[in-house]
């Protein structure tokens, strides 16, 4: 008897299945079932846009609406990835415009977006809803323009952290008037001040508009006439938080802030000066993220900001905080979940040195729900470690910054090994982790024997040999993403677990040791990686047993990629380069 | 537990595990002197004056519309603290602004910075020619020129085997006090004028040395020439 369910009512099963890692394990299960989900399936996340081509992703999908793409590695954030590299999103534009013309979002973070690839969705997508673009570049404020004008039904352009060629605010003024669908709205990135009275009509004329993001130059004065308008907004970034107003204005500023009913998110506040912080203490108890990560606001304002935020659940936030500031966190955020500090400065010298590992201490032990750590701190103790990890067992990502590079538990000068360990020990659901400070093989022992959960690892300045990385590789069962820079390990640990490799999805390594002999025999042996080195000398012409300035490895399916710079190699590039004489000295 | 790899025949050539067993077959190539290999020939860290023209364009170009330039950190590494480029830039426009403001505006946690900072005080920045990331040493914890020689020694060119100094070298005596080698100590002084280390006796150094630098040979001849004490020309005993 043929008991296969027909294919209608696999497709209304599947309907309920939201999460792609269960459309994933669905579509393994028999060849009927990868036929109904691939046709069913319609929010579609490509995480490394090399790992497949434009076109198998076209073809399997057909019914896609959704498309989420990342390109760049993650280190490229921090400039060490060189311009030119890579993470073009016009193939992928091209690809969908041709045949999937009815996508309706699009969602790229680190990939290299031009004018061009924006024309082309304004003119290829009919029902075009969601632009978000997340660390991208490459387009300037007329690509911007392309959008407005075209795209009718817009729903979301969000514009995070982006760079953008900023040729003036016009851009904004192309939303037609019969433009009322918008619910969110960031141009927080750009430079260039928009036309307000533009501003102001595309935000009366949006009744749907739940999160408006301005940039910098928006002054404080428009913010209140913009809010008037919009006083269901859930989401705020306010513009510049500086300018000189009168008793009036600033009262009437105070009274529209009260009208925010339904705000749950506030960021922004560039330059706020300290007399304007009262202002937001009505929306504060409704609030349950705050960004502060831009305001240059000092402790004891922080303090009477934040003991008012009662349901704040993620809070970014400067240095400025300070340790008394954390404590105020401590006593009157209970629901936080998420809390990054950044520093203040962009030197180890600037760290604001009355922000401790005591201010994370005072948090992890108050704040029951706090699984996600983000801490950029000028040194830590192997015993504030272990009080986190013992009262925050239920963290999931923990990232730590030691700005000083190699430093030592700063107050019995040991390694950060036994630190590192009380959390991997404790904090059994980790998933992401980022370790700094003075750190031996040891830490990575540790961190292989108990990370069993850990998808995304990063590491800088660590470790003293291979042994380092073997660990890691030979223990991590779930590791995905693996980050290292400046790290003094060779060959061997990484030709050891070759094999590891093709389970995750990436491996950056630069600085380190690994030899253009060993690049050359993992491409031999690992045809589903691409190993690419990228070295500004073409290693082409140097020995086997120089070592390469940054390798990018990655599992693919779409073999060597075809938009490769110059300074990037692959064994694509010469195949003829044999591994024959592999005699590294 | 596996705590050394282990060093099978002396192999030439490498060859590629399934991650089942470490050990046989392969040898570490660390431990070996002259430079363990890949990493002894380009064992420096790299710097962004290795990209000149990639790397930092990104932070360059944003600046450019931010109107600041990149903030350059004092030990001038790339992508490092790992702040984004925007908030990089965002931190360089406001020192830009702070700097103009200097002196206007009182910084209301003044007291409580410098008490925080008295902490730090028995440690000053070491910075060594040709090598991106400076340290940071306790001049508490030593009692000699000696001592401080040996400690930098084992910080910069480490000397256990099988680990790898910031310089990727192994096990070569710096004598970094007698002149024979190819560094030399030197300090700035609270007057902010460079000598060489040693000159004066240990306690007087440490009251007045500002922060050290281990200076090529090469380029401290001309300090001694500047400070015209010939007694600088020469090797220096430690007191």
């Amino acid at each position: 008897m043929d008991l296969r369910l027909p294919s209608k009512v696999l497709e209304h099963i599947f309907s309920f299945v939201d999460s792609n890692e269960d459309r994933n394990s669905v579509s393994l299960v028999c060849k009927s079932w990868f036929e109904t989900e691939r046709l069913t399936r319609k929010r579609v996340f490509v995480r490394n846009c090399y790992a497949v081509t434009p076109a198998a992703v076209a073809r399997r999908f057909p019914g896609m609406r959704s498309l989420t793409l990342k390109g760049k590695p993650h280190f490229a954030d921090y400039n060490l990835v060189p311009d030119g590299w890579g993470g073009y999103a016009w193939p992928w534009i091209e690809a969908m415009a041709e045949k999937s013309p009815s996508l309706e979002e699009l969602r790229l973070k680190r990939m290299v977006v031009t004018d061009e690839c924006l024309e082309k969705i304004a003119a290829s997508f009919k029902d075009f809803k969601v632009l978000v673009l997340t660390s991208c570049e490459g387009f300037s404020t007329d690509g911007l323009a392309a959008i407005a004008v075209a795209c009718r039904n817009l729903t979301e352009l969000e514009l995070r952290e982006c760079i953008v060629e900023d040729l003036g605010g016009d851009w904004l003024s192309y939303f037609p008037e019969t433009l009322t669908s918008l619910v969110s709205l960031d141009f927080s990135c750009l430079d260039s001040e928009v036309k307000l009275s533009d501003l102001e009509r595309l935000v009366s004329r949006s009744p749907n508009l739940k999160s408006l993001k301005l940039n910098r130059a928006v002054s404080l004065d428009a913010l209140g006439s913009l809010l008037r308008l919009a006083p269901q907004l859930v989401e705020l970034g306010t513009g510049s938080f500086s300018d000189k107003l009168d008793q009036e204005a600033v009262s009437k500023l105070a009274q529209v802030f009260t009208e925010l009913k339904e705000l749950k998110s506030l960021s922004g506040l560039w330059d706020v000066l300290p007399e304007y912080i009262p202002l937001l203490y009505s929306v504060c108890p409704g609030l349950t993220s705050l960004n502060l990560s831009y305001a240059t606001v000092q402790m004891p304002d922080l303090v009477e900001l934040l003991s008012r935020c009662s349901n704040l659940q993620k809070l970014w936030v400067m240095d400025l905080i300070e340790d008394k500031g954390l404590e105020a966190v401590a006593s009157s955020c209970k629901e936080l979940r998420e809390l990054r500090v950044f520093p203040s400065g962009a030197d180890v010298d600037e760290t604001n040195v009355a922000m401790t590992e005591q201010g994370l201490v005072s948090v992890s032990e108050a704040c029951p729900n706090l699984e996600s750590v983000l801490y950029f701190c000028a040194q830590f103790t192997n015993a504030a470690l272990a009080t986190i990890a013992k009262t925050r067992p239920n963290l999931k990502c923990f990232r730590l910054c030691v700005i000083e590079p190699f430093a030592p538990d700063h107050k019995t000068h040991q390694p950060l090994d036994e630190g590192f360990k009380a959390i991997v020990e404790s904090c059994k659901d980790l998933q992401r982790l980022s370790v700094s400070g003075l750190l031996t093989d040891k830490a990575f022992e540790y961190i292989g024997t108990h990370g069993k959960k850990l998808r995304m690892l990063s590491i800088a300045f660590a470790g003293d040999s291979d042994l380092m990385l073997h660990h890691l590789l030979s223990g991590c069962e779930s590791l995905n993403k693996l980050e290292i820079r400046d790290c003094p390990f060779g060959d061997t640990a990484l030709l050891e677990n070759a094999a590891k490799l093709e389970t995750m999805r990436s491996l950056w390594m630069s600085s380190c040791g690994v030899s253009f002999g060993a690049c050359k025999l993992m491409s031999e042996k690992m045809p589903k990686l691409n190993v690419e080195v990228i070295d500004e000398h073409t290693p082409e012409t140097r020995p086997d047993s120089s070592a390469v300035e940054k390798i990018y490895i990655y599992r693919t399916l779409a073999g060597p990629r075809l938009d490769m710079p110059e300074f990037v190699w692959t064994i694509h590039k010469n195949p003829e380069i044999g591994v024959s004489h592999l005699a590294i000295e | 537990m596996i705590t050394e790899l282990e060093m099978g025949k002396a192999e030439s050539e490498l060859e590629l595990g399934l991650g089942l067993s470490l050990g046989g077959g392969t040898a570490a190539k660390i431990g070996k002197p002259g430079g363990g290999g890949a990493w002894g020939e380009r064992g420096r860290l790299l710097t962004a004056k290795d990209f000149p023209s990639v790397g930092s364009k990104r932070a360059a170009d944003s600046a450019s519309h931010a109107g600041a330039s990149p903030p350059r950190s004092s030990s001038q590494v790339v992508g490092w603290p790992p702040i984004g480029s925007h908030r990089m830039n965002s931190l360089a426009a406001k020192s830009a602004r702070e700097e103009e403001e200097a002196g206007k505006k009182k910084v209301d946690d003044d007291e409580p910075k410098d008490v925080a900072k008295k902490v730090q005080v028995g440690f000053i920045k070491v910075n060594m020619d040709g090598v991106a990331i400076g340290r940071k040493v306790d001049l508490n914890a030593h009692s000699s020129y000696e001592n401080l020689a040996q400690t930098l020694e084992d910080m910069f060119f480490r000397s256990k085997p099988g680990t790898i100094g910031l310089t990727g070298q192994f096990t070569k005596p710096l004598r970094l006090l007698d002149g024979s080698s190819e560094f030399v100590l030197t300090y700035e002084d609270k007057e902010g004028d460079w000598m060489l280390v040693g000159d004066v006796p240990w306690r007087m150094f440490t009251t007045s040395v500002k922060r050290l630098r281990v200076m090529k040979t090469s380029e401290a001849n001309g300090l001694a020439a500047r400070h015209q004490e010939p007694n600088e020309r020469q090797r220096k005993q430690p007191v």
